[in-house]
């Protein structure tokens, strides 16, 4: 589903963050994106969302190489995803606004999209439909991100990139949005690529862990996790081994 | 703000002003007493027009001033290249007192309402322009980000993102100016007019010797002010009902 060719890209100063770099994920898979502060792992998801371009090589996505946002390509970021002067309703319709404002040309929307505002079926199934009406200032850092999750769900997208997600939530809101990002992908079978800086977090959503070191990447260092998710996964001693896994691994790198 | 609250400071106000006239006891300052009638008298008279063409003369100017300096301040806010270039022109021009321009504006477009309006122009035009700009600049990269990762290009940035992101400094920039524009207004229409409040306060007052209408004069150019004030207090709870909640 994604293929990124011989990529090279760097910011105006500085090295390249990646060098000839090559990496494929497959339809559906979900993937933890980890490693360290500045090694590139937010970039990295610009470059699929189409919001950066690489200097060299190219980025696929169904095999088509991207110029710009593609309207299945749903992004979710750490804050400041939401407009505080719209409700809750407002920012989940937003995607669908902004796709009736352009119509189904193919680049901005759908060719087949057909304008629609209904969001309330994505605002029960986040639990969202008591807060509808409030404002971004008047909830909870989890209800904010449920609600860019629902803007994001709301255009049915197949391929889900997260940018540190659960970064700023306390503890059990965390595994709570976690649970409901792994239910989601199973249920939407959303390609989900999500970044991390923390090793638990990567273990936990990741059936495939996609390491990052310091800069430049020339190769993906790839870690298989493939019973993330399942039942009990946390409490189990294969997550303990992981975790342990990876640590020792970064700490390498 | 309650009215009964409103309704109790006016009172206070005529009360305080009564007090002050039977003390001074000069016809210069004549009690409400005296002038209340003089003011709807007048206003059955030759007041109302003053105060449509003052009216007239500010909201003409505000809608201008809105019309070019939002977009302008937009522009300025998202574009860091031209903020550089204009950021000194603006900071050398914001604090001039604009009122000193009066006499220029008439000698550059003589007399009539062109140069009332654009010396409020001047004065709301600046105002707005330096909010916006600040209001544009400060949405984050991230936002405009993430709303771009939705499909939006430019057009729908404008609409969905910028455009309501700069309403409340739209309204802050005129709540903030409103004062001095009328205040700019009165001193405008000092000079070359025979219409507007200022001219009619100031030909009653020093021509006429008539403090009762130069009163009344006053009462409406104060009603002008309140008025803009209430308008632009009433249209920021429709625009922008998020600023209201806890």
């Amino acid at each position: 589903m994604i293929r990124l060719q011989n990529l090279t890209f760097q910011y105006a100063q500085g090295q390249p963050i990646f060098r000839d770099f090559s990496w494929d994920v497959q339809r559906g898979e979900t993937w933890a994106i980890l490693g360290p502060s500045g090694c590139g792992k937010s970039t990295l998801l610009y470059l699929i969302a189409g919001l950066r371009f690489p200097a060299a090589g190219q980025v696929l996505v169904n095999g088509e190489c991207i110029s710009r946002p593609r309207p299945h390509t749903g992004l979710i970021i750490q804050e400041y995803g939401l407009l505080h002067w719209a409700t809750v309703r407002q920012n989940a319709q937003l995607g669908l606004r902004i796709r009736g404002f352009y119509g189904p040309d193919g680049t901005h929307a759908p060719a087949n999209f057909h304008a629609s505002l209904d969001v309330d079926t994505w605002l029960d199934r986040l639990r969202l439909l008591p807060h509808a009406e409030k404002y971004p200032g008047q909830l909870s850092g989890g209800q904010r991100q449920r609600t860019a999750i629902a803007r994001t769900l709301a255009l049915t997208p197949d391929l889900l990139l997260m940018d540190e997600p659960f970064s700023s939530l306390d503890a059990p809101t965390r595994e709570d949005l976690q649970n409901l990002t792994l239910e989601l992908q199973t249920e939407q079978n959303l390609t989900l690529l999500i970044v991390t800086h923390t090793i638990e977090e990567a273990a936990i959503l990741g059936k495939k862990i996609l390491l990052l070191g310091n800069p430049p990447n020339t190769y993906p260092q790839v870690i298989e996790n493939p019973q993330a998710g399942s039942n009990d996964f946390r409490g189990s001693d294969t997550y303990v081994t992981i975790c342990r896994d990876l640590r020792a691994k970064m700490e390498l790198s | 703000m309650k009215r009964r609250d409103l309704f109790y400071a006016i009172l206070a106000l005529f009360i305080l002003w009564q007090i002050t006239s039977w003390l001074v006891d000069q016809p210069i300052l004549p009690s409400p007493i005296q002038v209340i009638p003089v003011f709807f008298r007048e206003l059955g008279g030759d007041l109302l027009a003053h105060f449509t063409v003052s009216m007239w003369r500010v909201l003409a100017s505000t809608a201008l001033a809105i019309l070019l300096a939002s977009p302008a301040g937009l522009i300025l806010g998202q574009s860091p290249r031209l903020n550089a270039i204009f950021s000194p022109l603006i900071y050398l021009l914001y604090p001039i007192p604009k009122v000193v321009l009066v006499p220029v504006l008439i000698l550059l477009f003589g007399l009539g309402d062109m140069p009332k309006i654009a010396i409020i122009f001047i004065i709301l035009f600046f105002q707005i322009l330096v909010l916006v700009r600040d209001q544009a600049a400060s949405l984050r990269p991230e936002l405009i980000q993430s709303v771009r990762s939705l499909g939006a290009g430019r057009r729908a940035l404008f609409r969905y993102v910028y455009f309501p992101a700069s309403l409340p400094a739209i309204l802050t920039g005129l709540r903030q100016s409103v004062g001095t524009a009328v205040a700019v207004l009165y001193v405008a229409e000092l000079f070359a007019t025979q219409r507007g409040l200022g001219y009619y306060i100031y030909i009653k007052g020093s021509t006429f010797f008539d403090y009762p209408a130069m009163y009344a004069g006053i009462i409406a150019m104060s009603l002008l002010g309140l008025g803009l004030y209430f308008s632009v207090d009433w249209l920021e709870r429709r625009l922008c009902p998020w600023q209201f909640t806890e």
